[in-house]
């Protein structure tokens, strides 16, 4: 079985680097380092170490027994992403590119931020690594999360908000890449999910691939067997990617990937590139994109900003068309009835991004057999989402 | 035969001229205005023109080529449209049209599709800046089965020797060379190192190499017309026609802008 991407990037007929050519040589470069490290011991060591005393890895995996009663079917384990510092996946891939910012000896990182999930990672690895970061995240975003907006300024980032299009994370991009462009010489643009030009969608999978690594161990030594499904919610990608990698090979493994369903496909308001989109090039890779018959960008809807963005990792849409992963999607509702059992049968409040992943789990577990395996990505917590919630809710804090 | 931009900068050479070459965003505000726009800059004095076809997310650019991309696509632009004002105008002009295209449009309608559409309809070259060389292999065949039109490859600040040996040679129009490092509608940087890389692209592949990004007044055309074989205006120009376009005197103010930056080059 041949491993991918291969050397120009490409994942079946996706991927690649389509960026302009100020940035091409600082892709390149990137590329290089990269094929260094991954191969260099120290690094490896470095990365680990951090994953283990300052992110707190490995995560459990959880045997969510009254979930799995509830719902009377498969076995349901949850890898708990959520107890990670910071409180998503994120920290993993950003501990990963600040080390490698510290090799390319660049002072200044910059990123985009959807949920402030991922800007809250980068701006507590700046602090770590005493770099200077600047964050760009929607001003709609900024609106959302206020809370993590704060957070990040806490840590000593700054965030300066996008106005443009969508105001949302394609926007902040979009940013991103432009101030990538201007300042490439002093800056590493530390991106968030495996999307972006080669190397970002191999290298960030590989950071994330920690995830599916220790998943397997985990379920190795708790049943002795290989589970029979894997459920992830695909935002960019990162956290299914991580999850799903050091399964791709076993190919009993099914894996499913959940998109944003927002108001309902039919509804034309909803963030499910498999389901409403099709091959396009955004952001520097050829991939599923949401957009209209004369290519423009789709607008997209979701109750998560996590899952809102019109084009999806690279890597997803090959193993979309191979048919190795079954993609479906979770509307804003499913989601949200999906987030208050989590709440309320396991005591773990869950990100609304991962409780599209638990939506699915609802759907699915039942129609498995109670020996049957499930394993889920509790991609992240939802202390950043309550606010949001409440207020939906019509709860004054 | 040689294409409408090759023999536009052997005519120009042989005058002893630099070329002018204005960028308008296709459809901003209208295609209707823009069809005089490209008529009005013509006659003033812009050797070559370059469209913007209109894009959702365009990462290379500033504020103001990212807002004029917003309100044409408001006005309904497409690239289809952009193609029928193009074949209207061929009626009446022979300057040679480059489409300034982000890779997702162009790639939408299909390759090939696009490329024959483009040269029945008269458009010179085209500028898709989030295709670099290396994944240019795909548009090149088009352009190659189609007869057009040319891709010009942009150079940078950035682009590393190899680089800048490698776009010189798939080059048929000129090249485009970024004066500085980042997107447009910056400052012009110092020209001594711009004007230390052009004569090195110069030297290499004796094509012409035209300067854009930062270029706003006829002194600043002048001075990079100095070593350059041509200058792009483009955020100056944008900004211009988005402050002016429903004053009175809008194209005979075009016109005179236009002129001013010839004479510069002249
Ligand atoms: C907790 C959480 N899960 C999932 C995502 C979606 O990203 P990805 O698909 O890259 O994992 C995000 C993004 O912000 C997130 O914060």
């Amino acid at each position: 079985m041949p491993t991918y991407p291969n050397q120009r990037g490409r994942f079946g007929q996706f991927g690649g680097m389509y960026v302009p050519e100020t940035l091409m040589p600082a892709i390149h470069e990137l590329d290089l380092i990269y094929q260094k490290i991954k191969r260099d011991k120290a690094f490896q060591l470095e990365f680990q170490t951090c994953l283990k005393n300052f992110v707190g890895r490995p995560t459990p995996l959880y045997f969510a027994e009254r979930l799995t009663k509830t719902l009377g079917g498969a076995k349901i384990y949850l890898k708990r992403e959520d107890l990670c510092h910071t409180g998503a996946h994120k920290i993993n891939n950003t501990v990963g590119q600040a080390l490698l910012t510290r090799r390319m000896k660049k002072k200044r990182v910059i990123a985009e931020t959807g949920a402030g999930q991922h800007g809250v990672a980068v701006a507590t690895v700046a602090a770590m690594f005493g770099l200077e970061a600047e964050i760009y995240m929607g001003t709609e975003d900024m609106e959302r999360q206020s809370l993590n907006v704060f957070r990040m300024r806490l840590l000593g980032s700054k965030v300066t908000g996008v106005n443009a299009g969508s105001r949302t994370l394609k926007d902040a991009i979009s940013e991103a890449m432009r101030d990538w462009t201007t300042n490439v010489a002093t800056t590493h643009y530390l991106l968030g999910s495996v999307l972006g030009a080669h190397p970002y969608p191999m290298m960030i999978r590989d950071f994330q691939s920690v995830i599916g690594r220790e998943a397997r161990k985990q379920i190795l030594a708790a049943e002795g067997r290989l589970p029979h499904c894997l459920v992830a919610c695909v935002g960019g990608g990162s956290n299914s990617i991580g999850l799903f990698y050091p399964f791709v090979k076993d190919t009993k493994v099914k894996m499913v990937g959940v998109e944003a369903g927002g108001l309902g496909i039919e509804s034309g308001k909803h963030a499910a590139r498999f389901s409403g989109g099709k091959p396009g090039v955004l952001h520097g890779t050829m991939t599923y994109l949401l957009q209209d018959q004369d290519g423009q960008v789709n607008p997209t809807h979701s109750v998560s900003a996590g899952l809102d963005y019109p084009a999806v990792g690279p890597e997803h849409s090959f193993y979309h068309d191979t048919e190795r992963i079954h993609y479906t999607s979770a509307t804003d509702q499913e989601a949200l009835a999906a987030f208050d059992l989590l709440s309320q049968t396991e005591g773990i409040i869950p990100a609304l991004e991962s409780a599209h992943a638990v939506a699915e789990v609802v759907k699915l577990a039942p129609t498995m057999k109670k020996n049957q395996i499930l394993i889920m990505n509790l991609s992240g917590r939802g202390d950043k989402d309550v606010q949001q919630i409440a207020e939906m809710r019509g709860i004054p804090l | 035969m040689k294409n409408r931009i090759q023999q536009t900068f052997n005519d120009l050479q042989a005058k002893g001229e630099k070329a002018l070459i204005p960028y308008i965003m296709a459809g901003d505000p209208s295609l209707e205005v823009t069809e005089s726009l490209v008529l009005t800059l013509a006659e003033a004095g812009a050797d070559l023109i370059e469209l913007g076809v209109p894009f959702s997310d365009p990462i290379a650019d500033g504020p103001v080529i990212q807002q004029a991309a917003e309100r044409a696509l408001k006005s309904g632009t497409t690239l289809k449209k952009i193609l029928s004002t193009v074949r209207s105008l061929r009626t009446k002009t022979h300057v040679p049209l480059i489409f300034m295209a982000y890779y997702n449009t162009i790639l939408t309608m299909g390759l090939e599709n696009f490329c024959q559409q483009a040269v029945s309809a008269g458009v010179d070259g085209v500028i898709v800046p989030d295709v670099p060389p290396e994944e240019s292999d795909e548009l090149c065949q088009a352009t190659k089965a189609a007869g057009g039109p040319v891709v010009i490859f942009l150079l940078a600040p950035t682009s590393t020797p190899p680089r800048r040996k490698d776009v010189i040679q798939r080059t048929h129009g000129f090249i485009y060379y970024v004066s500085l490092t980042g997107i447009t509608g910056a400052q012009l940087p110092d020209l001594a190192q711009v004007k230390k890389n052009v004569q090195t692209i110069q030297k290499i592949g004796k094509k012409p190499v035209a300067v854009g990004f930062g270029i706003a007044t006829p002194e600043q055309a002048h001075n990079v017309a100095q070593f350059a074989d041509g200058v792009i205006i483009g955020s100056a120009l944008v900004r211009n026609i988005a402050e002016h376009h429903q004053d009175p005197d809008f194209l005979s103010r075009i016109k005179t802008t236009t002129v001013n930056l010839k004479a510069a080059l002249r």
